[in-house]
């Protein structure tokens, strides 16, 4: 039954940067894929993203930053997800990254980094194989908490 | 522009080519759909069937005359080359004033300010929002202190400064105004653009603070200040740059950014009860110069006719200079890969010739490098070397308009301000693009022409050399700029010293005032300049606006 249910994935776009054309194109993608999806908007804390990600209960959130603060804005929504219980929920990200702090941002748990020239059918791809449905009921929440 | 034997002769001529193509070569008509990169069908061969309807003076005509389809001023590139202007700003005030002075001294003839994202967003150094990102996309500028030290030893008469900045413009232009006081320059002297068009910010860039009504109240102060007061500022810089960033085509460009123009033309008018011919000259733009050569070449002539059309028709202004479409532009961004770098300067310099041919004022070349972080002085020099060798070397500069009369590229001009034209009346009609925006018009437009760009590419329709053909086994790794962590730290020092030393009740008595300015309807430049004269932060001016008109939070279409 679980296995039927759509993927729910959040889009995010966090700090103060506004370029969001890569994050609106992945979020059509997605649903466009058959995915549930919501896009957050640009300005968003990570405080606001780990909070949508836990009452939209979804199962993968895509963050987006072209600014050069990937690192810690990433690192940050990760880190706060796990101390809110909700470590299973994967996390990756995109933008302008440069290659050498990829291991950096892996470590600190993005499973996985996308770079322009990505097809959406390449992170589609990736998903399916790699994103499970993180929860089993939705009242596990409340145990975590 | 032909007699009907012209015409006549080139419907057979044409049928006969065809004729010749479909036999050698059965694949060009039949099967390949030509398209720009905007997705615009195009023909493989134009004729003077394609422009029968144009009429050389009404639509083409000379440089210098309505409807400056060929350019503004009379003189073109023969009386004056355009302003060599690149869009730099790194670190701290002192690291982007160094990167200036480089700059000039090889041959930059304008300079242009890349800001923080926390200056521009109105946030401090200090303010949690800025974690992480002081310094990093830009310059990071707290105060007036910041403001004088990236001016350092710039002839602020002399060189005339743009200025990339929206929901804080009034802020860091009053902070340029001071600063040049201080090195003996009076308000008539100094020249230069702050961007200042926020309704693209909700289109597009979404970098918004306030509310679209008052966001639009507060460009209209500027504009009614810089009349009285810095005749030879632009005040704003009605931008299609950032629509096409965000995926729009060369049409939507056009469109929007006329659209927004026509909004802030009609506020001032309005509002201010200004004479339209009093501040329209000082209305300046900026478009992308994208890959799609003689598309773009079309787009800038056409924006030029439009334009005119619309001030002369529409505002009923008089004098020939409030007619003009004078623009800045610069290279897409949105075109450079990450893949195979190098390549990138080869695009640059493409863009940056359909810009020149499209008669822009003023340029800025894109780095190698912008894929990966800010450009290093090495790319940056090449992107400005791109500049001069076109001015320099090709000889492009020598004829005015030299594609005026292709029959490719005067269809395709007429064509853009056809498709143009419809949007802003579809824009019009929806009771213009405060209303358009309100329903998410513009958004959603930009959106599905994104998502569709990104589907040509993925399916090679469309081809980005390096990224969907030509790829490399294994790509190089280039030298790239890295921003000092220390920057944040040094900065948020910097601007608690500033706090702890200048007169706070000063500070908060011309925040008071703005306030009660804000919350009226006095113009509020006076009280932002005293307010930066007092040194307060421009956080601390930016709250007032927020406090007073409220925030705008996106509505996040996709």
């Amino acid at each position: 039954m679980e296995r039927d249910r759509k993927l729910r994935v959040l889009i995010a776009k966090p700090g103060l940067d506004g370029h969001d054309r890569g994050a609106r194109v992945i979020a059509r993608g997605f649903r466009d894929a058959g995915f549930e999806v919501i896009y957050t908007g640009v300005h968003q804390t990570p405080e606001q993203i780990v909070s949508a990600a836990i009452q939209e209960d979804v199962d993968l959130v895509g963050l987006s930053c072209l600014s050069g603060a990937h690192l810690y804005l990433f690192s940050e929504v990760a880190r706060q997800l796990k101390a809110s219980g909700a470590g299973a929920i994967t996390v990756i990200g995109g933008g302008i990254i440069p290659e050498e702090d990829i291991p950096r941002l892996k470590k600190a748990g993005i499973k996985n980094v996308f770079l322009p020239g990505t097809t959406i059918d390449e992170i589609i791809d990736w998903t399916r194989q790699n994103v499970p449905p993180h929860r089993h009921a939705s009242f596990s929440r409340k145990k975590v908490k | 522009m032909f007699d009907q034997k012209t015409l006549t002769d080139a419907r057979q001529g044409l049928k006969k080519w065809e004729a010749a193509v479909t036999q050698s070569t059965p694949d060009l008509l039949a099967k390949k759909r030509l398209s720009t990169i905007s997705d615009l069908l195009i023909h493989p061969i134009y004729t003077p069937d394609d422009i029968r309807d144009l009429d050389f003076d009404r639509d083409i005509g000379y440089p210098g005359s309505f409807p400056f389809t060929r350019g503004c001023q009379a003189s073109g590139y023969r009386g004056r080359v355009w302003t060599f202007r690149m869009f730099s700003g790194l670190g701290t005030a002192e690291d982007t004033n160094h990167r200036w002075h480089q700059l000039l001294k090889e041959g930059e003839t304008g300079l242009s300010t890349a800001f923080d994202f926390p200056t521009l967003m109105g946030y401090d150094s200090d303010s949690p929002k800025s974690r992480a990102e002081v310094g990093k996309c830009g310059v990071a500028i707290d105060t007036l202190a910041d403001m004088e030290i990236l001016t350092s030893d710039i002839p602020l008469d002399k060189v005339t400064t743009s200025m990339t900045i929206n929901p804080p413009a009034s802020v860091l232009w009053a902070m340029y105004l001071v600063a040049a006081e201080k090195q003996g320059v009076s308000w008539d002297g100094v020249g230069g653009t702050i961007q200042n068009d926020m309704l693209k910010e909700f289109i597009a860039q979404k970098t918004f603070m306030c509310p679209p009504e008052p966001s639009i109240r507060l460009i209209s102060d500027t504009i009614e200040f810089g009349t009285h007061h810095v005749p030879r500022w632009n005040t704003i810089s009605i931008s299609g740059y950032h629509i096409r960033e965000a995926g729009a085509t060369a049409v939507q460009e056009l469109a929007f950014t006329l659209a927004d123009g026509i909004a802030y033309v009609q506020d001032a008018i309005q509002r201010k009860k200004l004479d339209v011919d009093a501040f329209a000259p000082r209305l300046s733009f900026f478009f992308d110069a994208h890959m799609d050569f003689f598309e773009e070449i079309a787009k800038f002539r056409a924006a030029r006719r439009m334009w005119a059309k619309i001030m002369r028709d529409r505002f009923k202004a008089k004098n020939p200079r409030s007619w003009w479409l004078r623009f800045h532009t610069q290279t897409a961004g949105c075109s450079l890969t990450h893949q195979q770098p190098y390549n990138n300067i080869v695009r640059t310099a493409t863009e940056a010739l359909a810009a020149v041919l499209g008669g822009t004022q003023s340029l800025h070349t894109n780095s190698f490098d912008e894929e990966f972080a800010l450009p290093t002085e090495f790319a940056a020099t090449i992107a400005l070397r791109t500049q001069e060798i076109l001015a320099e070397e090709t000889g492009v500069i020598n004829t005015l308009d030299p594609l005026a009369g292709s029959y490719y590229v005067e269809a395709l001009t007429s064509r853009i301000e056809d498709e143009a034209g419809r949007y802003i009346k579809q824009i019009d009609d929806m009771g213009g693009m405060l209303a358009a925006i309100d329903r998410g018009f513009p958004q959603r437009e930009i959106a599905n022409a994104a998502y569709r760009f990104k589907k040509q590419v993925d399916n090679q329709e469309k081809i980005v050399v390096g990224v969907n053909r030509y790829v490399a086994e294994e790509e190089t790794p280039i030298e790239m700029l890295k921003i000092d962590e220390r920057v944040e730290a040094e900065q948020v020092k910097r601007l608690r010293d500033i706090k702890m030393s200048r007169d706070n009740r000063m500070v908060a008595k011309t925040l008071n005032d703005l306030r009660a300015a804000c919350r009226s309807d006095a113009n509020v430049m006076p009280h932002v300049i005293e307010a930066v004269r007092a040194l307060a932060t421009e956080q601390e001016i930016c709250d007032v606006y927020r406090e007073v008109f409220g925030e705008y939070r996106d509505p996040g279409f996709f």
